[in-house]
């Protein structure tokens, strides 16, 4: 199809000043990413000129059919590496024509809590791991798995190498560089416990950045998925058994974590988190008592614990910030789908903010 | 089992170059594996890698090789890292990637690292953490662009090496002063086998059969003789690429077995160099759906084993009068015979029977030209009375930080007793 090829390779800069915006939003679910592309007069850069616009919110279930516009405010943009040029990725967020944010709207509140003064002080720094799983197409198996069987239990396949180990790189390498070319903190990736399963690393994004940040990786990787004919599943636990589940542990510093006697300042915060316990385990994601057993280096879902190196605990500490007396720590708790605005504006809420 | 491509007396001159970057190639161009990708219009520019995609069958147009091949050093300055080690089997290897600021040009550059010791048999779950340190860089030839393969080895937290770390060690002989002082080279024959995916079965050979027996297959060219030669050769381009010191490559005796060498390299450098080949190698038959054995006997019966081979000489052995130095490592070697043996590789008493030329695990022996030995002195080396000796014994699946190790302080540091020796050379036959 040498046709559509071409078509597609089109560099427009050389004919027009026209350059096209993908407007990328969350859907009714809280996980469906969706979005649509318009046409631009010119290249912009800054998402305050972009113009506002509105989808049929009755077909992503945030809408009624009678009253069914919602409108869409961009708030990020990125280069986009599908189309390249001068072509961009918006990510976008939800409100009622009125101007209020929908109920699936969690960037809102996030950006309020971000922009306290206390909080803003603060400079929060987020890491997050994102780990997810490949399915086969049809059958919704993993990736390399023989279908109506298992491959040989968990072991080789962390970071592993070779066509028996590693099912599906080519994804996860040209994944990681479309999102340095669209200017996204990726930070690293690697193969994961479970075979056909991944992680990358997004960070240290700075407050409301990570969540942006996170959720257009997200959507880049479907699209990549999309091209190879592969399912991408952000399940918390794809494969019951005794097969590892996949999380998105939130690397967290404030700047008083991060300066001399640190180490003070992140025990209280794991204290004050450890008193939150419910109420953070309710928004880290659905499914997420499938994958918090206790067992494959997870911490049981009920109990909150906290460790130096321990990767069996609710909260990891690592050992150079122990050793250094400052640093950062570890929230091993969310889940694979989790929403990263929920996530990162909690933990800065808690820490910083609440008061026990 | 070729010998190494050392052009005799120009070599004893000339130190290798030990580069952590290799030339660089200019034109940098090496057609994909199986995939045949023949896109009209596709874009032929220098400096650009096609590598194996997925196959796609509900979209028109396959995009995702165009990501994989993108050269991101336009868009900025950062590179990617791929740390690589080696995992708790002694023998998988292992390894992730992060994104560095800038390109660097000396691993001293790079930050240390820790994965998950849990996760590789390296570490319990409540102390899990394992630190890499970053000793060798080489070029991606996966990603192209400024990013980097990076060799690491693992320690404690503490700084201790952990058990595993093999390079530890053998860095440290490496630095003996006598070593130091006596330069030495390895030349190492890396043989491996391809197997067919899921069955594991060798490559061509026919499921629940057998091929015709050996005899056709060393060196051979042919569809009914050559299996997986497309591996073979990509390896050799990507390795040179990398800045791996490889210096030649050939179809091994038994069908759907490859030789590749590496050398001459000087001390942990050996090292180094094979780690990152076989590194490279596994990467290029995951893109090809094969699997790559280092099992130094894979098919029971009248099929040649896999082997290791280490070609091996100090600046006294290259220089006049070297013989004499040759025979009396041999001597050293053979005292230790049983030291060396264990650490040679697992399975090793499968492939070194006596028969397939190889010498019996038991026994110690060495000859001229003689491939049934444990140590085999080439002609040439007999002929100018200076050179080099091949140590036969090491299996596919050696660790090369150790066998070289050994080797340098066998023949370097240790001193038998006078009876000793005096003892040996009666049985091996050799006036020293």
């Amino acid at each position: 199809m040498s046709l559509i090829n071409d078509f597609i390779k089109f560099n427009l800069n050389e004919t027009t000043r026209k350059s096209i915006a993908e407007y990328l939003w969350i859907g009714g679910s809280g996980m469906d990413l969706r979005s649509k592309a318009r046409t631009l007069p010119e290249p912009v850069t800054d998402p305050a000129k972009l113009p506002l616009w509105n989808f049929d919110g009755s077909s992503t279930d945030q809408a009624p059919g009678d009253d069914s516009e919602v409108i869409l405010l961009p708030q990020a943009i990125f280069r986009d590496p599908f189309r390249g040029g001068s072509n961009i990725l918006v990510m976008c967020d939800t409100y009622t024509p009125a101007g209020d944010p929908i109920p699936t709207n969690k960037r809102f509140s996030a950006d309020k809590i971000f922009n306290h003064p206390d909080v803003a002080a603060e400079e929060p720094w987020f890491g997050i791991e994102q780990e997810y799983t490949l399915l086969q197409k049809d059958t919704k198996w993993p990736l390399g798995w023989p279908v109506g069987g298992f491959p040989g239990p968990q072991g080789p396949y962390y970071c592993g190498v070779g066509a028996d180990k590693s099912f599906g790189r080519d994804i996860v390498d040209a994944h990681y560089k479309a999102c340095l070319y669209a200017g996204i903190n990726i930070s690293g990736i690697n193969g994961e416990v479970m075979p056909a399963q991944w992680e990358f690393q997004v960070g240290p994004a700075t407050g409301i950045s990570a969540g942006d940040q996170l959720w257009v990786a997200r959507y880049i990787l479907e699209r990549i998925t999309e091209i190879a004919g592969v399912v991408l599943s952000f399940d918390p636990k794809p494969i019951p058994g005794d097969w590892n589940g996949a999380g998105a542990h939130t690397n967290y510093s404030t700047k008083s974590m991060r300066n001399d006697g640190g180490i003070d300042v992140i025990r209280k915060a794991i204290e004050k988190l450890g008193l939150r316990h419910e109420q953070h385990i309710a928004a880290y994601g659905e499914g997420n008592d499938r994958r918090l057993t206790g067992r494959h280096e997870t911490a049981d879902i009920n109990s909150f614990s906290w460790g130096v190196a321990n990767r069996g605990a609710s909260i990891r500490v690592g050992r150079d910030t122990e050793k250094a007396g400052k640093g950062y720590f570890e929230d091993r708790r969310p889940a694979s789908n989790m929403d990263p605005y929920v996530v990162t504006s909690m933990i800065a809420e808690t820490t910083i903010l609440w008061k026990p | 089992m070729a010998q190494i491509l050392a052009p005799s007396t120009q070599w004893q001159m000339r130190v290798p170059k030990s580069s952590t970057f290799g030339s660089p190639i200019a034109t940098k161009m090496w057609s994909s594996l199986l995939l045949k990708q023949n896109m009209k219009g596709a874009a032929k520019s220098a400096g650009k890698f096609r590598v194996l995609a997925l196959h796609s069958e509900n979209s028109t147009v396959n995009r995702t090789e165009k990501l994989l091949n993108m050269d991101i050093t336009p868009y900025t300055d950062k590179i990617i890292a791929e740390y690589i080690w080696i995992g708790g089997t002694g023998i998988d290897m292992r390894s992730k990637s992060r994104t560095i600021s800038k390109p660097v040009e000396h691993p001293s550059e790079l930050p240390k690292w820790n994965y998950d010791g849990s996760s590789t048999g390296q570490a319990p779950g409540e102390d899990s953490e394992v630190i890499l340190y970053p000793q060798a860089i080489f070029k991606d030839p996966f990603r192209g662009g400024n990013n980097i393969l990076v060799i690491c080895d693992a320690y404690t937290p503490a700084g201790e090496p952990i058990p595993t770390n093999k390079r530890h060690k053998a860095a440290e002989i490496f630095s003996n002063k006598k070593v130091v002082d006596e330069v030495p080279w390895f030349g190492i024959e890396q043989e491996y086998t391809l197997l067919q995916q899921n069955v594991k079965w060798p490559l061509g050979w026919p499921v629940g059969g057998y091929p015709g027996p050996q005899g056709p297959y060393y060196c051979g060219a042919g569809a009914d003789k050559s299996f997986g030669r497309d591996i073979s050769d990509a390896h050799y381009k990507a390795c040179l690429y990398a800045g791996i010191n490889i210096s030649g490559t050939n179809g091994e005796v038994m069908p759907g077995q490859w030789e590749y060498q590496v050398g001459p390299s000087v001390g942990i450098e050996a090292g180094d160099h094979i780690w990152c080949s076989r590194y490279i190698l596994e990467r290029i038959t995951e893109q090809a759906g094969v699997v790559l054995s280092l099992d130094p006997k894979p098919i029971e019966g009248d099929w040649n084993g896999a082997g290791c081979h280490t070609n091996y000489s100090t600046k006294s052995m290259r220089e006049e009068g070297g013989f004499e130095v040759i025979k009396k490592a041999i001597l050293n070697l053979s005292l230790r015979h049983k030291e060396h043996i264990s650490a040679y590789g697992e399975g090793n008493e499968r492939r070194l029977t006596g028969k397939h030329e190889t010498a019996s695990i038991n026994t110690f022996s060495w000859g001229v030209a003689n491939r049934g030995c444990s140590i085999r002195v080439g002609r040439d080396t007999e002929k100018n009375g200076k050179g080099y000796l091949e140590d036969r014994r090491p299996a596919s699946n050696m660790d090369p930080y150790v066998v070289t190790g050994l080797l340098a302080e066998t023949t370097i540091l240790y001193e038998p007793t006078l009876e000793a020796e005096a003892l040996a050379a009666q049985k091996v036959a050799l006036k020293v």
